[in-house]
């Protein structure tokens, strides 16, 4: 069930366009903000609030690459994984946090903590690698930092 | 040397305030166009030969021209924020440390087209741009300088912020639009054109963020100042940077013209140590390399596309010697199979398989036939053959990289295996 606050916000968003469809983005992120994805049910309730299909909302869930359809863990660290990061070698700090967490691309920790994910350019090619977690972002990052940076995120 | 979109930034890389812009001239130019009629702001950017810095390079002034002036309301100016071109990372820098110098630049934009609601739209992972642009727009609004009848000019403007989900093709105009609309950002077939219909079926302009900034100097200085900042035929300065194992990557502002050789051996403080050039995407990843002949090319929108190649956003990605070529192509492909919409065939279905070709003959499995069927690939999905310019722009790093690094393709199948062994 959508929350109070969480309808608030959409009806608020609906509000600001001209039409209720148009809405559909910023109702999507007003529930993962809320809880991280956007469950079948969750779906289910914002295409009520915006009179659409869930299918088709859902066709624009699907579409956005930050939109998360499946359930995703406390922190999510987004690896960039574009042609600067790649030039200088984003694949051995992706290897290592693979190993250091004991998951790969689009897996969660067992304790729920972390999900790693594939990301494209971040825009900060002049300090690659580049890697997101959650809100902050990292340059120039080297496989030394990798646990100090995890240490922040318990 | 003028640098007249950077100067101002403050070296801690803090937003300027209102207070602080407005004491370098901020604004100015917003007072300034309030007393001229549109078409007079539309003639003398057009005049300026300001060219579209998103990648395109069209006439600024002449996009505008488009837009039925007289068209009832709403009518929108929309600042394209969301930088997603992988190795682009200019207008990051701008949103983060001016944004003000945006806004004054959108209220020009908007005001020569008459638009009465402007948007940003920004690119989700700039969270620290999201708040200066925010903080921006709340103190342009406290002082008037948006809002209704601005200044007494009788002119309204509103202005939002919209932070995008993610997706390559929202930075096509017309897949923006339909974002903005709460779609799938696919693209739409023109004409009609956004001028005439475009978000919400309304008269809509799309502008690049460093497009903007330029306008509020236009305005102050005239168009003959714009045009002597370049070194060529094409005006203004541009913000160009470097990435990949230079020295000192970076972005800098610097006139435009530049040679490709001055920005990687001065700007950018040369190759690192026992590494050479090879090779380089002068504006992102969808345009075409260059080479080492080409390093005395003048980086304009002219000298660039007479090399064969684009200025696009104008950060360069550079390959040195020991990077892998056909690795590099295929990290490029694998990008762009990704975020292709899927919305016309050729392209949904030829990019995985370009990405898969690139694969095999990356990790020794491919076969010289291989080579020929990524050439058909060139043509196939090039420009006419695709709904966008998105498979066409895909296909440039692809068919100049064949052209200048077909051994390495070839070696790759005949001796089964990576030379350089990056994988």
């Amino acid at each position: 069930m959508l929350t109070d606050l969480e309808i608030k916000e959409i009806e608020h968003a609906i509000k600001l366009v001209p039409h209720k469809k148009a809405a559909s983005v910023e109702a999507l992120k007003v529930v993962q903000e809320h809880r991280r994805w956007v469950s079948d049910e969750s779906l289910r309730e914002v295409a009520k609030l915006l009179d659409m299909s869930p299918e088709e909302l859902d066709s624009v869930a699907t579409f956005y690459n930050m939109i998360f359809r499946r359930e995703v863990g406390k922190h999510v660290i987004l690896v960039c994984d574009s042609i600067s990061c790649w030039v200088m070698g984003y694949e051995n700090l992706r290897d290592q946090l693979f190993s250091r967490l004991g998951i790969k691309y689009g897996e969660t920790t067992s304790d729920g903590r972390f999900t790693i994910l594939p990301n494209c350019c971040l825009g900060t090619c002049d300090c690659a690698p580049a890697l997101m977690i959650d809100h902050d972002l990292y340059r120039n990052v080297t496989g030394e930092q990798l646990e100090g940076i995890l240490k922040r995120y318990e | 040397m003028e640098r007249p979109l950077t100067e101002h930034i403050r070296k801690d890389g803090r937003p300027l305030t209102l207070k602080e812009y407005e004491a370098v001239g901020g604004y100015q130019a917003l007072r300034k166009i309030l007393k001229m009629s549109p078409k007079e702001v539309q003639t003398l950017v057009k005049d300026s030969n300001l060219r579209g810095r998103g990648g395109a390079g069209f006439s600024t002034g002449l996009k505008w021209s488009f837009v039925p002036l007289d068209a009832p309301k709403p009518k929108y100016l929309i600042t394209n924020a969301d930088e997603m071109e992988p190795g682009t990372f200019k207008d990051r820098i701008l949103l983060e440390c001016t944004p003000h110098q945006l806004i004054e630049g959108m209220i020009i934009a908007a005001y020569a087209i008459q638009a009465d609601i402007s948007y940003v739209y920004l690119r989700w992972a700039y969270k620290t741009a999201a708040q200066a642009i925010l903080n921006a727009i709340a103190e342009a609004n406290a002082a008037g300088y948006l809002g209704k009848n601005i200044f007494g000019s009788g002119y309204d403007l509103e202005m939002h912020l919209h932070t995008g989900v993610g997706r390559y093709m929202c930075g096509e105009e017309t897949a923006l639009l339909n974002s903005l609309e709460g779609k799938r950002a696919t693209p739409r077939a023109k004409p009609p054109f956004p001028q005439v219909s475009g978000l919400f079926g309304r008269p809509t302009i799309v502008n690049n963020v460093e497009t903007l900034c330029c306008l509020p100097h236009i305005i102050n200085n005239g168009a003959e100042w714009f045009k002597k900042l370049s070194l060529t035929g094409d005006a203004g300065t541009k913000i160009y940077g470097v990435s990949g194992k230079v020295k000192k990557p970076g972005a800098w502002e610097l006139p435009m013209g530049i040679t490709l050789r001055e920005l990687i051996e001065e700007h950018a403080g040369g190759m690192q140590d026992g590494l050479k050039f090879r090779g380089a995407l002068p504006g992102g990843a969808s345009t075409d390399f260059l080479v080492e002949q080409h390093l005395d090319v003048k980086m304009d929108y002219t000298s660039v596309a007479a090399a064969g190649s684009r200025l696009g956003t104008g950060t360069v990605v550079v390959m040195d010697d020991k990077t892998c070529p056909v690795g590099f192509v295929e990290n490029l492909e694998h990008f762009f199979a990704q975020e292709s919409c899927g919305f016309c065939t050729p392209c949904r279905e030829g990019l995985p398989w370009v990405e898969k070709i690139l694969s095999a003959i990356d990790s020794g499995s491919g076969t010289m036939e291989d080579i020929q069927l990524l050439e058909h690939h060139t043509k196939f999905l090039g420009p006419g053959n695709t709904f966008c310019a998105f498979a066409p722009g895909a296909m440039e790093p692809l068919q100049s990289a064949l052209k200048y690094f077909r051994n390495d393709f070839e070696q790759h199948i005949k001796e089964k295996r990576c030379p350089m062994e990056h994988r």
